[in-house]
């Protein structure tokens, strides 16, 4: 039975702001449907007793002191921006 | 028919650290747009967010100061969505183990205590600010504001009325001013509401209809944002109450969604329904490590918690014997209470405190209280400033305090006298040499004031002999107005009842 619909597809494609073709969409079913079926071998395993993982490594309370350093430069910042105006960022208008 | 609401407030405070929460960039308000940011908090490629320490010590400030348990361990999340106001597409925030959970806050509403449970307190990076009136068909984004640290603090749905929400807002503001992590300036944005609310028959109006038990069951709930003040939430949370009872009134179903307070126009203006849910996706900050709170490092903040604006209430009201009404408007803030006592204080080591005087008693402690209450508060409110930039040290006031329960300064002449230490920060007796203020006291001086009066008044005088009571008022005001209001009143009602 298959684990992804391409009604999934389409809306983690949605979430992710990705226009798909029918033809993709297609392909992702089947393939995302393989992944997870593969990842699902993993549920054999019993992990009552494991606690869940946040962090691969093991480390533990990585702090920086609350101390002020220089920011970047405003062009600087504004460089790679597609559009700019007034020292800000511009973006189509959005309201949500 | 009746009808209650049931309200659940979320609240997003901004820390008072100097940098941001995960990179060394300032968060000083009010700077350049897009001046305040780096490759962390743009969410450029291969960069590393760290955890501010004062940042993490803030917020388990905060949760104790709201009596929540402070988790063990805890973690960050991503919670993905997209919106220009977030560079990196997700913002990092806390779902699965939270910093802190389960605390409560104690209101006063009706003149009763009340509870109203904490559900949560946790740590966050707040947003950019969009601008969407500057450029036509543009938003413009300053990322200054990215990467603020945050405290969200979400309720339970346990507040009940518009009224409650509001009370429940300036106490959690008082508290965190207090314990000094916030500045809680809604202006700024140092602290933002949102509330969700939703509307039932209430409790005696199921009652009636015998069928208690539906009465439990929650309507439909609408969440409320963009209030921008203590006093638009109340106004926001009224207007909802009336759409939601009037829909439900005529029939009609209550849609699951978002609306905006629009300030201007007094209504709240849906935004998007909700049954398009958003789909955050959260799952554990791979990038941030563990956070490890064990016991003697929460004793230690627990430890450096000032005392709480509650307590600080019961306090006043207990030593220094002020109504309740007082005590709770003088530790409104930490600033004022601060005030209050260093003013009494000073009264008490005063060398003009005369041990017999009321001074240091009760009667004295009110007389404060009354004076800051009054005075000078309304001179902070009339200039716009906050207590702590004010002249009038509170060692000035209780000076003056004492020259009038001296009975060497009047308290009309007072008032005078203030509005100048206001002004200047002069002590009161030095305004009073310089403007030779002192209260006329000396019956052989005012004698010689009540006769001339008295010479030019014969028709009051008749009246007064008459039986006019009301006669002997005025001749007491020509005598201050003569005296340019410096006379003894006391003094001056005694001699003109001598004459008369």
């Amino acid at each position: 039975m298959s684990k992804i619909t391409k009604k999934d597809v389409e809306y983690v494609a949605k979430l992710a702001r990705l226009k798909l073709s029918e033809k993709e969409k297609e392909k992702f079913t089947k393939q995302l449907d393989q992944i997870l079926k593969y990842v699902d071998k993993l549920n054999e395993l019993d992990t009552k007793k494991v606690k869940p993982t946040s962090h691969v490594l093991p480390l533990k309370n990585v702090f920086r002191e609350d101390k002020i350093k220089k920011s970047l430069e405003v062009e600087k910042t504004l460089e790679n921006a597609p559009e700019k105006a007034r020292g800000f960022f511009k973006v189509p208008k959005v309201i949500e | 028919m009746g009808y209650e609401a049931i309200i659940g407030l979320e609240v997003h405070v901004q820390l008072k650290t100097k940098s941001k929460i995960f990179c060394s960039c300032s968060t000083e308000f009010g700077a350049l747009p897009n001046s305040q940011v780096c490759p962390v908090c743009l969410g450029l490629p291969g960069v590393l967010p760290v955890l501010n320490k004062t940042a993490l010590e803030y917020a388990i400030k905060a949760a104790l100061a709201l009596d929540c348990r402070i988790a063990k361990e805890s973690i960050f999340a991503r919670k993905n969505y997209f919106y220009p106001d977030l560079p990196k597409s997700y913002q990092i925030s806390q779902y699965e183990e939270p910093l802190s959970s389960k605390g409560f806050v104690d209101i006063i509403t009706d003149g009763k205590l009340k509870k109203i449970r904490i559900t949560r307190v946790h740590l966050e990076e707040d947003a950019g600010k969009l601008l969407h009136e500057e450029v036509k068909d543009s938003t413009l984004i300053d990322f200054n504001r990215c990467g603020v640290p945050l405290i969200e603090i979400v309720t339970e749905p346990d507040i009940k009325s518009p009224r409650e929400a509001r009370e429940f807002l300036a106490i959690l503001k008082s508290i965190l001013q207090y314990i000094g992590v916030s500045d809680c300036n809604m202006e700024e944005g140092s602290l933002r509401c949102d509330a969700n609310i939703s509307v039932r028959p209430s409790k005696e109006e199921t009652g009636k209809r015998g069928n208690g038990e539906t009465g439990k069951e929650l309507g439909v709930k609408v969440e409320i944002k963009n209030m921008n003040s203590f006093k638009a939430v109340e106004k926001a949370l009224e207007y909802e109450m009336r759409r939601q009872i009037k829909a439900l009134e005529e029939g009609k179903r209550i849609v699951q969604e978002t609306r905006l307070w629009d300030e201007n126009k007094e209504i709240t203006i849906s935004m998007r329904t909700k049954e398009e849910a958003h789909d955050y996706r959260y799952f554990p900050e791979p990038d941030l490590v563990l956070m490890e709170i064990d016991r003697e490092w929460t004793e230690r903040i627990r430890k450096s918690l000032p005392e709480l604006p509650e307590a600080r209430k019961a306090r006043f009201s207990r030593d220094y014997k002020i109504p309740d009404y007082d005590a709770g408007i003088l530790t409104s803030s930490k600033e004022l209470a601060d005030y209050y006592e260093e003013c009494i204080e000073a009264a008490r080591r005063s060398p003009v405190a005369d041990r017999r005087s009321p001074v240091a008693g009760r009667k004295f402690n009110k007389e404060i209280a009354n004076w800051i209450m009054s005075e000078l508060l309304r001179e902070l409110k009339e200039g716009n400033i906050g207590i702590e930039e004010c002249k009038a040290r509170p060692q000035a006031l209780a000076e003056m305090m004492t020259l009038i329960d001296k009975g060497i300064l009047s308290r009309k002449m007072a008032k005078e006298v203030f509005v100048e230490m206001f002004e200047t920060g002069e002590k009161a007796s030095w305004i009073i040499k310089k403007r030779s203020l002192v209260q006329i006291s000396d019956e052989e001086a005012l004698t010689k004031i009540v006769d001339k009066i008295l010479k030019e008044n014969p028709r009051v005088v008749e009246d007064y002999k008459k039986g006019k009571e009301k006669a002997l008022g005025y001749l007491v005001g020509q005598v201050m107005k003569e005296t340019k209001g410096r006379a003894n009143p006391q003094i001056v009602n005694k001699l003109l009842k001598e004459e008369l």
